[in-house]
């Protein structure tokens, strides 16, 4: 919260925002990843598409650090982050949902909100309990109310529908003040309505903000990226503007052709 | 702004609505506490010495010893088995720093900084067996703990320098604070009473701060709160040496209420008793430790003499804390607490039968 508008543009400003060289994660002998090298620039908003198996989310889990790549090196914003633990990524300006939501069931909407911001700023440990009008609280706040679940606050997570649940999980990756995020699958079991306001949240967000989308549904993806990587077997196997993917015959006997269109 | 009243009224471990708002005004405390508070407080009155001492008195310690199982298991999905170690060790120190009946080894410093000692020595070693046991889960962390538990016995039954070995020390005695003696049954049960207390509610406030609430979150999900940019490792440590503190301020409590610590006490039985203890009154929520202990103390007390009553050797009395152990976990699995809900429930829905039906009439 500390850091301005300003700041954060020009730290942006200065490397891309995310590159890969590279990464290859094995899984025993399986290789989940190969020689992955992928530039992202500041702001840039990428939609990575591919079959089920593909690699996407391990994709997302190496640049997370969930777990880390076999060989190659990840560098965040020209930080190699490539062994940093996955906190100190996230406390970088890096944020990602996941694709089955990763919520805190037994707590409420604004308390899940809460912890979000809460991790990405200072008194993690604090021992005294949050003040009214803090302003950790309101950011909270103001973020439940843009994915519309400022109604529903107070509601054990656990309760929420799988619509609000997934609100939610976009939610959590955009506390505090993030400059790169990983959305996986984002649009995945939501109704229509609900896909528009996923689309229309995610066009809204401010400009130096890039993201990655693994996204399915082709209309969500190709409506809210301005580049596509399409990946197979690992590997990446394709890189353009949307337009430039829709019509490759390549990828339509690929993927489109699969059923998924 | 009603929205941060509800903000701070929402939810305690178990997730329920908690009434019990910000704001600590008489009006905002629950019956409950004015009533149990009365009792406490006037218990003296009523009470036999030996119900002050032998009962509350073991009943406020091996709570608070609980409570410090219950903050790491219930928050922090850790289950302790180290917690009765940690206590023990804090009454050892106080023996060793302190005075005692075995002069050649305790050196005999004043009270004051005796007791920060003790308690900073044995929250470091509880610290550090949690920085052991972190990286573990379930089982696993239930099997270093008691690993660790179990030789801290062995340690300080061989170990004559320190601990004295098999006879530990005697005659270790609260100090005479204000003209008052601390030892006598009043006395220590006010001052036990005072420490419980003081230790549920710190562990009540400390689970609504930011604090307790990664706690909450590392043990619902420890993945995903590292992608919220905590770490997650760090965190439950903290956790450790939170718990830890308040097991070695019992310890502490402990060694001045029953006069002597030796390796009996801290052997691989009474470790496993606190668990016993937080699982029969419930461990998700801050009281339960201390409703276990009260049902295990009087069951530890009385029952050699029911069981003689029934023609039964006296000696065999853990039978019947085992066998209420198992009723309690085979009929409510969240302990006590968790027939407190259903009780409630029960009454609701008769309550709501008789209201139709007097409606009707």
């Amino acid at each position: 919260m500390a850091v301005s508008v300003a700041q954060r543009l020009s730290a942006a400003g200065t490397a891309n925002a995310l590159e890969l060289r590279g990464v290859t994660r094995m899984f025993g002998a399986l290789a989940a990843l190969t020689d992955v090298s992928l530039t992202v620039r500041p702001g840039e908003r990428r939609a990575v598409l591919g079959s089920n198996g593909a690699g996407k989310t391990t994709l997302f889990n190496c640049i997370t650090g969930d777990f880390l790549p076999t060989l190659g090196t990840i560098r965040l914003f020209g930080e190699d982050v490539t062994e940093f633990p996955a906190y100190e990524r996230i406390r970088r300006g890096l944020r990602r949902t996941y694709q089955i939501s990763l919520l805190f069931t037994g707590l409420s909407v604004l308390d899940n909100i809460y912890l979000a911001c809460r991790g990405v700023s200072r008194g993690r440990f604090s021992l005294i309990r949050p003040r009214r009008n803090e302003a950790l609280m309101h950011s909270a706040e103001q973020l439940a109310t843009a994915v519309h679940l400022i109604d529903v606050r107070d509601t054990k997570v656990a309760e929420l529908s799988y619509g609000q649940q997934r609100q939610l999980e976009i939610a959590l990756a955009l506390a505090g003040a993030p400059r790169f995020i990983l959305f996986d699958e984002p649009a995945a079991g939501l109704s229509p309505t609900e896909r528009r306001e996923l689309i229309e949240i995610l066009t809204n967000l401010p400009a130096h903000i890039g993201y990655i989308i693994i996204e399915h549904d082709m209309d969500v993806a190709l409506r809210v990226s301005e580049s596509v990587t399409m990946m197979h077997n690992g590997r990446i196997f394709k890189e353009g503007r949307p337009s430039e993917i829709e019509s490759d015959p390549e990828v339509q006997e690929l993927y489109l052709g699969g059923g998924h269109g | 702004m009603a929205s941060t009243d509800q903000l701070t009224s929402r939810v305690d471990a178990s997730g329920k609505p908690h009434k019990r708002a910000e704001l600590y005004g008489p009006a905002n405390i629950p019956w409950v506490y004015w009533v149990l508070g009365f009792i406490l407080l006037l218990m003296p009155v009523v009470a036999s010495n030996f119900v002050l001492f032998q009962i509350f008195g073991w009943a406020f310690i091996l709570g608070m010893v609980a409570l410090s199982l219950m903050f790491l298991g219930g928050y922090g999905g850790m289950v302790s088995l180290v917690q009765m170690s940690v206590a023990g060790l804090a009454a050892y120190m106080v023996a060793v720093f302190g005075h005692s009946g075995v002069v050649q080894i305790s050196l005999g410093w004043p009270w004051w900084l005796t007791v920060p000692v003790a308690l900073a020595i044995a929250t470091l070693f509880g610290t550090i067996t949690g920085a052991l046991a972190v990286r573990t889960a379930g089982i696993y962390t239930i099997m270093i703990t008691l690993a660790i538990a179990t030789a801290f016995f062995y340690f300080v039954r061989q170990n004559y320098g320190v601990f004295n070995g098999f006879n530990g020390f005697n005659q270790v005695l609260p100090p005479q604070l204000f003209g008052v003696d601390w030892r006598q049954p009043v006395p220590i049960y006010y001052l036990t009473l005072f420490f419980a207390t003081l230790a549920y509610f710190v562990v009540i406030y400390v689970a609504r701060t930011p604090f307790g609430l990664a706690l909450q979150g590392v043990r619902d999900n420890p993945r995903r709160m590292a992608a919220l940019g905590f770490n997650v490792t760090a965190h439950r440590i903290a956790a450790y040496a939170f718990a830890s503190f308040i097991a070695a301020v019992a310890g502490v409590l402990l060694v001045w209420l029953n006069a002597q610590i030796s390796p009996g006490t801290v052997a691989v039985g009474p470790a496993i008793d606190i668990l016993v203890i937080a699982v029969i009154g419930g461990i998700r929520h801050p009281i339960g430790p201390f409703i276990g202990a009260l049902i295990f103390v009087v069951l530890r007390t009385f029952a050699l003499d029911v069981l003689v009553l029934v023609g039964i050797p006296g000696e065999r009395f853990q039978l019947l804390v085992g066998l209420a152990f198992l009723a309690i976990v085979f009929w409510s699995p969240d302990g006590i607490l968790g027939l407190w809900p259903r009780f409630r429930d029960r009454m609701r829905a008769a309550s709501s039968l008789t209201a139709e039906r007097d409606r009707r009439l």
